[in-house]
């Protein structure tokens, strides 16, 4: 028996490489940590998204809008009945996902641009609504400010490092999540649908409720994520949840690599860190990455990290072995070569 | 009623500037099933071109006011024209061949590019049109007092669609458009050079779009670097309304969009007046997807 397999380097690298991120935040101090943690919110957004965008391959451009109403949520009940805002955190995700699915089950049969636009258009009246105050609680084009700190066990987080703690460890969560759904049947279902919806369909999937499920099961996601934002930035705005938001998730998802976890989580430390390194070509950002977004989908439209090709081990889908005596032959190959 | 036909005269002025921007997306939408979203900054471009030309050229001083404004209108028109064959030649062209979801992210960078690019060079801010060449008396009809920039600029906003239309449909090229918006295979079998065409239509679109960004300006007196955005979004909703890729039908939307957004911000409210647009755009999609208009089937939905 070898020490030193290739599984082993790989468990150890990735020890050290924990370890690091735990100690990151005093390595850096709080302006660096702050970036992380907003790479943090872009990262579990962009995979909220994913779920949609990647694996269903339904042109979703309104993620921001499920992201507004999940902050909203936590900062009206922490505002108005004092909920600590790590309590109403899944609370809000519901509520998000109660108006991905009011809204998404009326248009979820649009293909292609038409779904694009339309999901721009509910962006853009959720930013409008939340301008006009709607039923007097969103405080209009200024906002709402929350007062309570986010508290875990008694301890109130304020620094960035706090932050970084508790956001890291909800994106370790969320990929881990993200990683099951993406190898289980519902995964494969919205895979099925993204290649070709007609055959889906044809082959027993019901596409129009695995379509609003990846829906409401993004929106949920952004609208918890949503929460802790709030938190984090105590000023809930409508400026924060505007088309250009959700343009910018849409760009996280879709130069990253649709459909891949490690895609996303690049396309997140590109998108929202590439802009910090260049400081002083501030105001050219922007321009950079319009040209960028045509420049990839001339050259690499599958992204930078597109999806490996799904793997199956027909032996253990069939049920005749056990897992561990399917990877017997693989093993020997590999001793072999 | 005053108020009522004052807010008709308003929706059918701004109605005329969507149809104008809608035609573009409705022609680029019928040759190459493309959203152009980059369209509603050209028709910004349109409107800063409109602005530098008016200011640096003085052309007033030697053909007179009017002609000045006529002629820096054809102007504005060709440059827009020819931003838009650039256009379509860098972030298009390569794409033809790819799938929808690339062409759609390339035209998001190139609108996210040229609003930029527009802001780089003109400014984050306001920025003011010339007072001098917008008429500024009212025409009284039946008591109603209607400022004449209102009535001109619906005036060129039909004149222009009225000779897109005759050239789309009685002129060979116009003929050659519609072709290949109908079946582009068939239309290369038949002689027709599929790339000029989609250029000419690159470039018909752009044109009517920058003319409207001009009218806009001198209509409402300030500009800014992304208008373009909001001004597309609604003509692309107009032009969904009418039914894709269905000229006639651009039109139609636009006015009707225009009007009900003057009636909805008038007499329901001012504060949700850019919600209404998408609202009707949500509506018409659940319930007549093909548009008022829209012949074309359900296979693009």
């Amino acid at each position: 028996m070898k020490l030193r397999g290739p599984k082993t380097v790989k468990a150890a690298l990735s020890a050290v490489a924990f370890i690091c991120a735990l100690f990151l935040p005093y390595l850096l101090g709080p302006y660096w940590t702050n970036l992380l943690n907003d790479m943090g919110i872009y990262a579990i957004l962009g995979l909220s998204l994913n779920i949609i965008l990647g694996h269903c391959g339904l042109f979703h451009m309104g993620h921001a809008a499920f992201y507004a109403v999940g902050a909203y949520a936590a900062a009206i009940f922490s505002i108005r009945f004092g909920w600590p805002i790590l309590w109403s955190m899944p609370l809000a995700g519901f509520l998000a996902g109660l108006f991905a699915l009011a809204v998404a089950k009326p248009i979820i049969h649009l293909r292609g641009d038409y779904l694009l636009v339309v999901t721009i258009g509910i962006v853009e009246i959720v930013r409008i609504a939340l301008v006009n105050n709607i039923f007097g609680l969103t405080g209009g084009a200024n906002g709402l400010f929350i007062t309570e700190p986010i508290r875990i066990f008694g301890q109130a987080l304020y620094s960035p490092a706090h932050f970084y703690y508790l956001i890291w460890s909800i994106a370790g969560v969320s990929i881990f999540l993200f990683y099951l759904l993406q190898n289980s049947r519902f995964g494969r279902a919205l895979n099925y649908i993204k290649q070709d919806d007609t055959a889906a369909e044809g082959c027993g999937i019901n596409t129009a409720h695995y379509k609003l499920a990846a829906f409401v099961l993004g929106a949920v996601w952004a609208g918890m994520i949503g929460a802790i934002f709030a938190a984090k930035i105590e000023i809930v705005s409508p400026q924060s949840f505007s088309y250009g938001e959700s343009v910018l998730l849409f760009a996280i998802v879709i130069l990253g690599g649709a459909g891949s976890i490690p895609g996303v989580l690049l396309g997140a430390f590109l998108i929202t860190g590439l802009p910090e390194l260049f400081r002083d070509l501030q105001s050219y950002r922007m321009l950079f990455f319009g040209a960028a977004m045509v420049i990839m989908m001339i050259f690499r439209p599958q992204g930078l990290l597109p999806p490996g090709q799904r793997v199956y081990d027909a032996q253990v889908y069939l049920g005749r072995f056990p897992r561990a005596w399917a990877q017997v032959p693989g093993q020997s190959l590999r001793e072999r070569s | 009623m005053i108020e009522f036909f004052q807010q008709l005269s308003n929706g059918l002025a701004v109605g005329g500037i969507y149809a104008l921007i809608a035609l573009g997306y409705t022609m680029v939408y019928g040759v190459l099933k493309l959203i152009n979203f980059a369209h509603g900054e050209l028709f910004t471009l349109g409107a800063y071109l409109g602005m530098t030309l008016l200011v640096s050229l003085g052309l007033s001083g030697y053909i007179g006011q009017p002609l000045a404004v006529l002629a820096i209108f054809g102007m504005v028109m060709g440059l827009a024209a020819l931003s838009g064959f650039f256009l379509e030649l860098a972030a298009y062209r390569p794409l033809r061949r790819s799938n929808r979801l690339a062409a759609v992210v390339s035209a998001l960078g190139a609108s996210i590019f040229l609003q930029n690019a527009i802001m780089l060079f003109y400014g984050p801010n306001y920025q003011v049109y010339p007072e001098q060449p917008r008429p500024s008396f009212n025409l009284s009809v039946y008591g109603l007092d209607i400022p004449l920039m209102r009535a001109l600029m619906f005036l060129a906003s039909a004149l222009l669609m009225v000779i897109l239309y005759i050239f789309i449909h009685k002129s060979k090229t116009g003929t050659a458009i519609r072709a290949v918006a109908a079946d582009p295979g068939a239309a290369r079998l038949m002689g027709i050079d599929v790339n000029r065409v989609i250029s000419l239509v690159f470039m018909i679109g752009p044109g009517l779009g920058g003319a409207a960004g001009m009218l806009l300006g001198l209509y409402y007196g300030q500009i800014r670097y992304d208008m373009g955005m909001l001004y597309g979004l609604k003509a692309f909703t107009a032009a969904i309304i009418g039914g894709i890729g269905n000229i006639p039908g651009a039109m139609i939307g636009g006015v009707l969009l225009g009007v009900t957004e003057a009636m909805g911000a008038a007499y329901i409210d001012p504060g949700w007046k850019d919600a209404f647009a998408f609202m009707v755009l949500i509506v018409i999609l659940i319930f007549r997807p093909t548009g008022l208009l829209g012949e074309r089937t359900a296979d693009k939905l």
